[in-house]
C-alpha cells in the first residue's frame, strides 16, 4: 500500500471521491443562489429553507401519494418553484429598488419562518426516505466503497448544473434574462414582459434548490434544519466564486468540497472553517471572487 | 409532533395569570421545565418532557390538595448562557422552586451552579454528562434518569463482551462527546480491549459523516462508537449503511425517537441503552397508557419519562416536608429528595446516593427487525439488565466533593 503525505493512498483517494460528492451539493446549491442573485440581486437567504421543503416535498409524495423518487425529482421542484413564484410576487418583488440589505433581511426572516413551522410540524430528528431500490448498494472500486446512490447525485447535478450553465449562456431566453439584467427599461421596450421573466427566475433557481433537496433526501436525515446547514457554506462557496458567477459557483462548489473533505482527514476539527478560511484569503486577494466580474 | 409551540407558549403564559389570585389563597410550588423546544434535542426532551411534567401533576393529584403547582416552560436553545439567564430569572424574578429537566450537558452543568448559588433545587433528565455526579457534583442537583458512565458500563460492555475489542470513536466535540468517550474508554480498556483512533467531529455544524467514517473504517477498529446524540447519530447510522461499512456500530446514546426516525428498515440490529422503554412491563406500559390522552402519536423515551418521574418524587418530599418548608432552603429540601426512597411507573422503585446520583436499572436493547415488529413503536428487545447497584459509577470514584467532605 502506497502512502500520500503520510497516510495510506485508499484513504486518500476516497476523501477526494467523497469531497467531489458533497461539492456536488454545494455547487448545485450555490448555483441557484447565483442564478437568483445574478438576475435579481437579491441574497437569497431562503435557499436552506427551500432546500429542506424540496426533501419534505419528496417524502409527502411518497408517503400520502405514494409517488416514487424519480417522479419526486421532477414534481418536487415544480412545487417548491410554485411556491417561490408566490413568495416573490407577494414579496420580494416589492424589494427590487431597495438596497440588499432588505432582501437578505426579508429572506432570513423568510427562512426562520419556514423552518420553525416545519419544526412545529415534524419536530427535530426528522423523517427517513429510503434510497430508490434501483441505486441501491454500492460499487467496489478497489479502494473504497463506493454508494451507487451517491456516484448518481454527482452525475445528477453535473447534468444539472450543466443544463442551467447552458440555458443561460447560450439560449435565446438566456441572453434576454440577461439583458434584462443589464437594463430592465429597454429589454420591457422590446415587449417583453420583464416582471414575469423575473419571477420565473426565481422560481427556477429555487427549484433548483428543491432539486438538491430532492438529492439529499435519502443520504441525510429529512429534518427541518438541514437546510440551516448547509446554507451559510454554500453563501461562502458563492462569494469565492464571485456573486452571481454561474460557472465560479459551480467550480467553486466542486473545488471545496475536495478541500473540506480532505480538511477531514488532516484535520477534522478545521473542517468546518476550512471554507471560511478560503474565503477570507480569497477576498483578501480577490475581493470579486474568482471568477467575479471586477468589484 | 402533536403539541404545537403555540399551544405551549399560550398555556405557560395562561398559566401565570391567575396565580396573583390563587397565591393569595394557597401556597404554590412553582416547577420550572428548563427544556430543547426547537432545536437538535428537541425531540429527545423538549414539548413532550414538558407534557411528561404536567402529567407528574396530575398523577400526584394537587387538584384535590390545599396547594397549587404551577409549571413554566423555558427554551435554553441548548446554549449554557441562555440556560443558566432563565434558571436566575426564574428563581429570582418568578418564585421558581425547582427547575427540572435541562437538556445537554453543558445547559445541564450551568443550571446546576445556579441552582447551587441561589439554593434552589435541580433535577437534571436530559443531560448525560457523568460530570454532574462527579467533580462538579454539588448538594442542590440531583442527576435523575442516566449519564455516561451507564452508557458506557451497558452498551461499551456489551459490545466487548460480544468480541469488539478494538474500538474507533467518532466523537461530537463538545463537553458531552468528550465525557462519554472517555468513560466508554475506560470500559473498553478494562475489558482488556483497545481504542485505535478517534476523530472529533464539529458540534453541530456536521452533517456528512462519510469522511469519518471512512477513516473509522480504514483503522480496522472492530467497534465504530458513536459518541454523539440526536441528528448526528441518525446521520452517521444511515451513511455507515450507505458505504457498506460492515464493522459494529456502538450508537452510546440513542434514544427511541432516533430509531423512530431512522426506521427500522436501517435501525435493525442496533444495540442501544435506555434505562426506560413505553412496552418493559406492566407499570410502564400503565404509565405509557395514561400520558398517551397528552401525546398521542409519540412514545416517550427515558429522559422524558424520567422528566415525570423526577417530578413526581419532588412532590412526594415536598409534601411530606410540607410545603411552606419545601420552599424555603434548596440544599434541605435535596437532602430530604435524596433520603425518600423513589416509586413510580417510569422507573420502578430507586434510591438516590448522597452524590446526587439516583439509581434504577439500565437496559440494553436490540432494535427489532422490521419483521418482529408487532405494531407502531414496537422496537425494542430486552437483552441484557444491569441491576441499579451495578449501572452506575460507584461513588467512590466519582470524586464528588460532598463525598470527600
Amino acid at each position: 500500500m502506497f502512502m500520500i503525505l503520510g497516510y495510506p493512498a485508499p484513504l486518500m483517494f476516497g476523501q477526494l471521491l467523497l469531497g467531489l460528492i458533497n461539492g456536488a451539493f454545494y455547487a448545485l446549491l450555490s448555483l441557484g443562489l447565483a442564478v437568483i442573485f445574478g438576475m435579481l440581486n437579491i441574497v437569497n437567504f431562503a435557499h436552506g429553507a427551500l432546500f429542506m421543503l424540496g426533501a419534505f416535498v419528496a417524502w409527502g409524495l411518497l408517503n400520502f401519494l405514494g409517488i416514487n423518487y424519480w417522479a419526486a425529482l421532477i414534481l418536487a421542484p415544480l412545487v417548491v418553484g410554485a411556491f417561490g413564484v408566490v413568495l416573490e410576487k407577494a414579496f420580494i418583488s416589492r424589494l427590487y429598488k431597495l438596497d440588499h440589505l432588505y432582501g437578505l433581511l426579508l429572506t432570513f426572516g423568510l427562512a426562520l419562518v419556514i423552518e420553525g413551522l416545519a419544526r412545529n410540524e415534524f419536530g427535530s430528528s426528522g423523517v427517513p426516505y429510503p434510497i430508490p431500490s434501483i441505486l441501491q448498494g454500492a460499487a467496489n472500486l478497489g479502494f473504497m466503497f463506493m454508494p451507487i446512490y451517491r456516484g448518481w447525485v454527482v452525475l445528477a447535478s453535473a447534468i444539472m448544473c450543466l443544463i442551467t450553465w447552458l440555458v443561460i449562456e447560450k439560449t435565446s431566453i438566456g441572453a434576454t434574462l440577461r439583458a434584462a439584467t443589464e437594463n430592465a427599461p429597454l429589454v420591457q421596450a422590446f415587449g417583453i414582459n420583464v416582471p414575469r421573466m423575473i419571477t420565473l427566475t426565481y422560481a427556477g433557481g429555487v427549484a433548483l434548490a428543491a432539486f438538491a433537496g430532492v438529492l439529499a433526501a435519502p443520504i441525510y436525515s429529512v429534518n427541518p434544519n438541514m437546510g440551516a446547514n448547509f446554507i451559510i457554506t454554500v453563501f461562502a462557496v458563492v462569494v469565492i466564486g464571485g456573486m452571481g458567477s454561474i460557472l465560479g459557483s459551480i467550480v467553486t462548489g466542486f473545488g471545496l468540497g475536495v478541500i473540506e473533505g480532505l480538511t477531514k482527514v488532516f484535520y477534522p476539527q478545521g473542517s468546518s472553517v476550512v471554507i471560511f478560511v478560503v474565503m477570507v484569503i480569497v477576498l483578501l486577494v480577490r475581493p470579486a471572487g474568482l471568477f467575479g466580474k471586477g468589484a | 409532533m402533536t403539541i404545537s409551540r403555540r399551544t405551549l407558549i399560550a398555556s405557560a403564559a395562561a398559566s401565570t395569570v391567575p396565580l396573583a389570585a390563587a397565591r393569595a389563597q394557597k401556597p404554590t410550588l412553582k416547577i420550572g421545565v428548563l427544556t430543547d423546544l426547537a432545536g437538535p434535542y428537541q425531540d429527545i426532551v423538549g414539548p413532550l418532557a414538558v407534557e411528561a411534567a404536567r402529567q407528574a401533576v396530575e398523577d400526584f393529584g394537587v387538584a384535590s390538595k390545599g396547594y397549587a403547582v404551577e409549571i413554566l416552560v423555558g427554551d435554553h436553545q441548548n446554549k449554557p448562557d441562555i440556560g443558566a439567564g432563565i434558571s436566575r430569572q426564574w428563581y429570582d424574578r418568578d418564585g421558581v422552586d425547582i427547575v427540572v429537566e435541562g437538556g445537554s450537558s453543558a445547559v445541564a452543568l450551568a443550571a446546576s451552579e445556579v441552582a447551587r448559588d441561589k439554593n434552589k433545587v435541580y433535577i437534571n433528565s436530559g443531560g448525560a454528562t457523568s460530570d454532574l455526579t462527579g467533580i462538579r457534583c454539588n448538594a442542590n442537583t440531583l442527576h435523575w434518569v442516566y449519564d455516561t458512565f451507564m452508557l458506557g458500563r451497558s452498551t461499551g460492555g456489551a459490545l466487548v463482551g460480544a468480541g469488539g475489542t478494538s474500538w474507533f470513536f467518532i466523537t461530537a466535540d463538545y463537553a458531552f462527546g468528550h465525557a462519554l468517550t472517555r468513560d466508554v474508554s475506560g470500559f473498553v480498556e478494562a475489558a482488556g480491549g483497545k481504542v485505535v483512533g478517534k476523530v472529533a467531529t464539529p458540534f453541530p455544524a456536521t452533517t456528512d459523516f462519510s469522511s469519518y467514517l471512512l477513516q473509522a473504517q480504514a483503522s480496522g477498529a472492530k467497534v465504530i462508537g458513536l459518541a454523539n446524540a440526536g441528528a448526528d447519530t441518525i446521520n452517521c447510522i444511515k451513511q455507515a449503511k450507505e458505504f457498506g461499512i460492515t464493522q459494529t456500530l456502538g450508537g452510546l446514546l440513542v434514544f427511541i425517537s432516533d430509531i423512530h426516525s431512522l426506521g427500522l428498515a436501517v435501525a435493525q440490529g442496533l444495540a442501544c441503552t435506555e434505562s426506560f422503554y413505553w412496552d418493559l412491563n406492566e407499570r410502564t406500559r400503565a404509565f405509557s397508557a395514561r400520558i398517551r390522552k397528552r401525546v398521542p402519536e409519540r412514545r416517550l423515551g427515558m429522559a422524558q419519562a424520567g422528566t415525570y418521574s423526577s417530578v413526581l418524587h419532588y412532590l412526594k418530599a415536598a409534601e411530606a416536608m410540607g410545603i411552606a418548608e419545601a420552599k424555603k432552603d434548596g440544599a434541605l429540601t435535596t437532602a430530604r429528595l435524596k433520603a425518600m426512597p423513589a416509586d413510580d411507573d417510569v422507573f420502578g422503585a430507586g434510591i438516590i446516593r448522597p452524590d446526587g446520583r439516583k439509581l434504577h436499572p439500565s437496559y440494553l436493547f436490540e432494535v427489532k427487525k422490521p419483521s418482529e415488529s408487532k405494531g407502531p413503536w414496537d422496537y425494542y428487545k430486552v437483552m441484557a439488565t444491569t441491576p441499579s447497584d451495578q449501572a452506575f459509577r460507584p461513588i467512590k470514584d466519582g470524586a464528588c466533593p460532598l463525598i470527600k467532605a
